[in-house]
């Protein structure tokens, strides 16, 4: 027993000495590599899983259809389980690889690369998540949250509810809750919802839910005393679908419930299914399979066998997102192509270019196959952000379903935030905002 | 053959008493810091020393001062990721808060500011034992999650709750690349180490170990409890409360209260528990366990070329790793140090068998 004890301790040691050591294969010069940081384990794959999808189908989709001007995509998955510390070394094993961008799918792991992404020249996209301030593109030179921050969520939440009560003014003396994860994505909202609360006199209630969520009772008792006119939910994995039940037994008008965007997909609903009827979300991106671009995919992907998870995930909330990122990457390496030479790869400097001169307008839209359901996005030096547009989703019970209107969030509230936080984060990392002269470069 | 203690004969006690006899022992041990300290940073890769190396070296030194208190002194604890935070956040502030504050002092400030709390949450352990502990420091691990996600004073009022440390340096040397992180790590965790070892030797190791053994007997022939027992704390936090420090600083950069959650805590458990209780090298042993080996495992498909789901592989991961470690500790209970020595015991002997 012993001596074949030492032989495996032997073998182990040796073995894993010589993986460690050994030379990454490199890779052809012909490729643009992303890397795939997602979560297929763990108490957020559910959400995780579709997401991943989304954006492995779409590599697969760019490849079938001839890459990005003749360039072929290269791509490694690497499992996260949304812990912060996975993250980094999923960062690091595939950061000698060249990549193109990199989208943590998770706001811990995003603080922890937002150090790093400046030193190494890789650019972050954080499309609805991430650090809110770092849309101000003075700052933030390598961070692209794209579409939208929990700022822009928050203040389009309230823009809905004041539209519901018959305008902004009429929140006045109202109580609206919030649900949040007790992470640094479920605070990130607060200072914005303060300052709504704020200009129009409603209360804010805060019930934060210890992560990962599944033990709400005390939060929603409270929200039986309180009784707010609406409580928001910010939450992500099995939190929302625990909201959701706790609110059902708690009584709580699911009409009353608003989501953000994290809280607004498949798996969040499903195991409620009518209970849930009336309540609504948040919608940064489509759904459903009619638009050509998903046609499009389960043609060319799927029936060719190649699709990443089932066919019946295509086109819901969180493979259509993944779907997205994983679109607007691949734009933005468009768009450094054409300033940097066609049909080379680019570097993460020039796709930072491209990320941050992004152009999808409604022309480029319909080329995508996606006409009428994005708005048109465009960033520049200041604002990494390129779009706040939101539409609301609510749940019918078998189905989300999606409403008219569209809501931008109000720059004259979120801006002096946004300068007043990136400022301070330049403080604190002793950084000097970008000149003039950096963003023509 | 090549590892005989003939002809090595000790002339004075101070001889014979250092912490390795042996002279093919302070050899292997030369080279071993040879290589640590100089050939490493020559020849490592940024990706060795960011994802492997450094991890392994914070918490292998976390699991140092964890084995003080439950190696040593046999008070087991759950609330290691707890002081931790204490340390990482005590640190935080005194950097912030206070101008010209040095990394080193910062990071000391915090060790003791973990010691001050582990001694705190160590008071119940004068009264009540094993598992009872465990529960009272479960409570340590609980309380300072919520204190450092709901007090916003310790974050510097951070808006998301999360912080981050930038420019840190060491007399004005930058800590910034990968080879001067893992280098500054390195000379914390082998200062510590050493400190640890001489203090297991001293009069208070052996008053730990003999509390550990029989508290009762310790009692009768002389030793404090009270007092063997809160050292045990207070050391151990300390060196705890250190690691934090470096995990936060050095290795996240920015870090939220999850980093330091019961996971942490149990993590190291299993790390003292795998590397061998009542061992300075079990601790590395068993951070090298816990933290190496499921990045090996992670990669293994991708080496081979085996087309495996990104899921699967995940999944294997904790299978394997699950196996090994009870396949460890059946094959030897005390842990991978006590395997260590006894190969040492054998090849003692080498190549004639008993």
């Amino acid at each position: 027993m012993n001596r074949k004890t030492f032989a495996l301790v032997a073998a182990l040691a040796a073995f894993g000495a010589g993986t460690l050591s050994a030379p990454v294969a490199a890779q052809q010069d012909t490729e643009q590599f992303f890397p795939l940081l997602v979560y297929r384990t763990g108490a957020y794959a559910p959400n995780g899983t579709p997401w991943a999808n989304g954006k492995q189908d779409y590599v697969k989709y760019v490849n079938a259809t001839g890459g990005i001007n003749g360039v072929k995509i290269a791509w490694e998955e690497c499992e996260t389980g949304y812990a912060t510390d996975k993250g980094v070394e999923c960062y690091e094993r595939l950061k000698s690889k060249k990549p193109t961008v990199i989208d943590p799918q998770a706001t811990g792991i995003t603080f922890a690369l937002t150090d790093k992404a400046p030193v190494d020249k890789i650019p972050l996209i954080t499309l609805g998540y991430g650090l809110a301030a770092s849309q101000d593109g003075g700052v933030f030179k390598w961070n692209f949250p794209l579409m939208g921050s929990y700022w822009t969520a928050a203040d389009a939440l309230i823009q809905h509810l004041g539209k519901k009560e018959g305008g902004l003014d009429k929140l006045k003396g109202k109580k609206i809750a919030l649900v949040y994860h007790d992470s640094p994505f479920g605070k990130e909202p607060i200072p914005l919802l303060q300052k709504r609360a704020q200009m129009h006199g409603f209360e804010l209630v805060l019930l934060p839910v210890t992560a990962p969520g599944v033990e709400q009772k005390a939060t929603w008792l409270q929200v039986r005393q309180q009784r707010p006119d609406y409580t928001l939910l910010w939450g992500w994995g099995v939190m929302n679908s625990t909201a959701l039940k706790e609110a059902v037994a708690t009584g709580y008008p699911r009409e009353k419930l608003l989501g953000v965007w994290w809280s607004g997909s498949e798996p969040d609903v499903k195991d409620v299914g009518a209970n849930a009827k009336g309540y609504s979300a948040l919608a940064l991106n489509p759904h459903g399979t009619d638009s050509p671009l998903v046609k499009d995919i389960l043609k060319k992907v799927h029936d060719a066998g190649n699709g990443a998870g089932p066919r019946e995930e295509v086109g819901s909330v969180l493979y259509m997102r993944g779907l997205l990122i994983q679109m607007l990457a691949v734009e933005a390496v468009r768009t450094a192509q054409a300033k940097f030479g066609k049909g080379k790869v680019m570097t993460g400097e020039q796709v930072r270019w491209g990320l941050e001169n992004l152009n999808v307008d409604e022309k480029r839209i319909g080329e995508l196959g996606l006409a009428g359901l994005i708005r048109p996005i465009k960033t520049s030096c200041a604002d990494h952000m390129g779009s706040t547009s939101v539409r609301i989703h609510s749940w019918d019970g078998t189905t989300w379903k999606m409403q008219p209107d569209w809501y931008e969030a109000d720059k004259s509230v979120i801006d002096p935030l946004v300068k007043e936080a990136a400022d301070k984060y330049a403080t604190d990392k002793q950084l000097k905002r970008r000149d003039a002269s950096d963003c023509a470069a | 053959m090549l590892y005989r203690e003939n002809g090595q004969f000790k002339t004075s006690y101070a001889a014979d008493q250092q912490i390795f006899p042996i002279a093919q022992d302070r050899l292997a041990i030369g080279l071993l810091l040879l290589v640590a300290f100089v050939v490493m940073p020559m020849t490592g890769s940024e990706y060795l020393f960011r994802a492997v190396l450094i991890p392994f070296l914070i918490l292998a030194l976390a699991a140092l001062g964890l084995n003080i208190l439950v190696g040593y002194c046999g008070q087991i604890s759950l609330g290691t990721g707890a002081f931790m935070a204490v340390g990482a956040y005590a640190a935080y502030n005194f950097l912030v808060r206070i101008d010209g504050m040095p990394l080193i002092v910062a990071m000391l400030l915090g060790g003791l500011t973990a010691t001050v709390v582990g001694v705190l949450f160590g008071i119940p352990s004068l009264r009540i034992k094993g598992l009872y502990l465990a529960v009272a420091t479960l409570a340590a691990q609980f309380f300072t999650d919520w204190a450092f996600l709901r007090v916003s004073w310790f974050t510097n009022n951070s808006t998301s709750g999360s912080v981050s440390v930038a420019g840190l340096n060491v007399f004005g040397v930058p800590i910034e690349s990968p080879v001067a992180k893992y280098l500054f790590c390195l000379t914390v965790v082998c200062v510590f180490a050493l400190a640890a070892k001489n203090l297991t030797r001293s009069a208070t190791g052996r008053q730990w170990m003999a509390i550990r053994d029989m508290d009762v007997a310790a009692a009768v022939i002389g030793i404090r409890p009270v007092y063997a027992k809160l050292t045990a704390f207070a050391v151990s936090s300390f060196i705890v409360g250190v690691a934090g420090v470096l995990w936060a600083f050095v290795h996240l950069g920015a870090w939220e209260p999850a980093a330091f959650s019961i996971d942490r805590s149990f993590q190291l458990l299993f790390m003292v528990i795998i590397g061998g209780l009542g061992s300075i090298m079990g601790a590395f042993f068993g951070a090298a366990f816990i933290v190496v080996l499921p990045i090996i495992l992670d990669q293994v498909p991708h080496w081979f070329g085996i087309p495996l789901s990104t899921a699967t592989t995940s999944h294997l991961v904790h299978m394997i790793f699950g196996a090994l470690i009870v396949f460890f500790l059946i094959a030897e209970p005390h842990g991978l140090a006590k395997l260590w020595s006894i190969g040492k015991q054998k090849m003692r002997l080498w190549p004639f068998p008993h």
